[in-house]
């Protein structure tokens, strides 16, 4: 139970991580494997900004006077979790006008069909 | 049978993570750098949010390679669809008045909203690129709302380039005359947390603000248009 307390945003990160990779191994259709590419990038995001959390935290933004510096949290992932969320948008409007064209060619979305794959 | 093997795959990625995790203790401080900024984000660029002095001044070279990738993602975007052939004229229902106003009455509170974030963003919360997100939502509220609309796309690809060349011009200026390195805080930093502090921060977040959203509307009017 203390393990469950001490780790529960490493846990639901990698339970995302792991739905999302799940997703995108067993699903045949391909706007759910770009769903699942988007539930992966969430996991990831929400793991990066769990590793830089401090115990009883707050931002790190003086907006007011009397704000003690060292009771806030790592900057450095949350400046770089802002760039992954960018280019997540990024790689999804990619894989769906991808998505869009593959559909106009083949007529469907079935990764099967398209690769003439058995299983 | 693909999913078994899928789940035996993924157990053993888990066991595997289970083990690294045990060294990274939950809620402890780990980099030193992160304190470093903090301490002395303020004195240096006069911002008073350290992430946006992170992003911008610390690693704003990074925040460039960013921006890169989005737009080469547009580009990309774009040069997919551009063979499409464009379905004739669209079979444009007209949407009902009190959807058309409440549209007109909304979209420029949504825009000075995203205004107000990415002006604000070296004191509050946000930054250009949630601003930029907020305006490029204000054009999806119109090509949702007011379906017979559409968005200058000369003016808008205008406004991005001008937006992405202030950006690489600021830190050129900054490499030539602040420091020895691109994006160096030349101007005057003013008195911390107040509007005009900072130095280039804030001018640099404006630009930022409309190239992303410009170009998120450019996504939006590419795959509202051609598919």
């Amino acid at each position: 139970m203390e393990f469950l307390s001490n780790y529960i945003y490493y846990i639901g990160a990698f339970g995302l991580i792991f739905i999302g990779l799940f997703i995108i191994l067993v699903k045949h259709n391909l706007i759910k494997v770009i769903i699942g590419i988007g539930i992966l990038d969430t996991g990831v995001n929400l793991f990066l900004i769990a590793v830089g959390y401090i115990s009883k935290g707050t931002a790190p933004i003086f907006s007011k006077a009397g704000l003690d510096a060292n009771n806030m949290v790592d900057p450095v992932p949350q400046a770089l979790v802002l760039t992954s969320i960018v280019i997540g948008v990024a790689i999804l409007a990619l894989a769906l006008s991808l998505a869009i064209r593959l559909y106009k060619h083949y007529g469907t979305l079935d990764l099967r069909k398209i690769k003439e794959q058995r299983w | 049978m693909k999913k078994i093997i899928s789940l035996i795959l993924l157990f053993i990625i888990c066991l595997g993570i289970v083990f690294c995790l045990q060294d990274i203790p939950f809620g402890a401080a780990k980099t030193k750098v992160g304190h470093y900024y903090i301490d002395n984000g303020r004195e240096e660029t006069g911002a008073t949010n350290i992430v946006t002095s992170v992003v911008l001044n610390y690693r704003g070279f990074d925040t460039l390679g960013e921006v890169t990738i989005l737009f080469l993602a547009a580009i990309g975007l774009g040069a997919v669809l551009a063979t499409l052939k464009k379905k004739g004229k669209r079979q444009i229902e007209p949407a009902s008045l009190i959807l058309k106003t409440g549209c007109r009455f909304l979209f420029p509170l949504i825009l000075l909203f995203g205004a107000y974030i990415f002006i604000h963003g070296h004191l509050t919360p946000g930054g250009g690129f949630q601003g930029g997100a907020i305006i490029a939502s204000a054009f999806l509220l119109v090509y949702l709302g007011c379906r017979e609309r559409k968005i200058n796309e000369v003016a808008n690809k205008i406004t991005e380039s001008i937006a992405g060349l202030v950006f690489i011009v600021m830190g050129l200026i900054g490499l030539t005359v602040g420091g020895h390195y691109f994006l160096s805080n030349f101007m005057p930093k003013g008195e911390i947390n107040t509007l005009f502090s900072s130095g280039i921060i804030p001018i640099i977040y404006i630009a930022i603000g409309f190239k992303v959203g410009s170009e998120l509307t450019g996504i939006i009017d590419n795959l509202m248009e051609k598919s």
